[in-house]
């Protein structure tokens, strides 16, 4: 089961470079437990403790994540994951 | 060095007097690698607040979508300070995300003159940089002292 995820320029460190990479699982928390198997330290720039990282958009498709179940999102073969940081300040 | 033609920089300014009191925000997006900025999208300020920013979460999905199907990155990502500064704060600089970008700062404090600086911001550290209004981005290597190409 391969779910696309799109990773933004400043994450390609973790990813060799590659602007998008296959993933697998359930939902959104195993695929991202599967990618960090494969590119140590992603997982982190993801999520702490307490969920997805604040500054961090992540999207099923074409929806936010936050707007729908977060990391234990259902995923399914065939649907993209796009991971965007946010661009925020004060 | 930002080059930016002028038409752009008064949408900006416009854009930041139009939300003032709260920030405004935005992007200048341009060919990827090229350091060009061409196209302004105005954004949309999810926090409408007068001391922080965000950008719409779905806004930006369709905005850097629309991007990578022209082979775009944001050139400029831009916001306004209302009160203080056109001077990255300490949040503008720990949430820096695009590290190739240039952050263009407004500030609006003096309704009469809105202040407008660019900054590289990379790894914690802000670099001020020269910001240059021009009519007319400057022509590449290939229109530049080359004979004409004959077919």
């Amino acid at each position: 089961m391969a779910i696309e995820v799109r990773i933004p320029t400043i994450l390609r460190q973790y990813t060799g470079g590659a602007k998008a990479v296959d993933g697998a699982g359930d939902t959104l928390a195993a695929v991202i437990d599967d990618l960090e198997g494969r590119h140590p330290g992603l997982r982190d720039r993801l999520v702490d403790n307490d969920g997805l990282r604040r500054f961090v958009n992540v999207y099923l498709n074409d929806e936010d994540v936050r707007f729908l179940d977060g990391l234990k999102t259902e995923v399914r073969d065939g649907d993209s994951v796009t991971v965007l940081p946010a661009v925020a300040g004060g | 060095m930002l080059e930016i033609r002028r038409e752009i920089v008064d949408a900006l300014i416009a854009h930041a007097r139009r939300d003032h009191p709260d920030e405004a925000c935005g992007i200048v997006a341009g060919p990827v690698g090229s350091d060009r900025a061409e196209r302004h999208v105005p954004m949309v300020n999810a926090e409408r607040s007068p001391t922080f920013y965000r950008f719409d979460s779905l806004e930006q999905l369709k905005v850097w979508r629309e991007m990578d199907d022209r082979d775009e990155e944001p050139v400029v990502i831009y916001h306004s300070h209302t009160a203080t500064e056109a001077f990255p704060s300490r949040t503008d600089v720990s949430y820096a995300s695009e590290p190739n970008a240039h952050h263009v700062l407004l500030s609006t404090r003096d309704s009469d003159a809105v202040e407008i600086r660019s900054f590289r911001i990379v790894d914690g550290e802000v670099m001020e940089e020269d910001l240059r209004i021009v009519e007319e981005l400057g022509t590449d290597g290939r229109a530049a002292g080359r004979s004409p190409v004959w077919e």
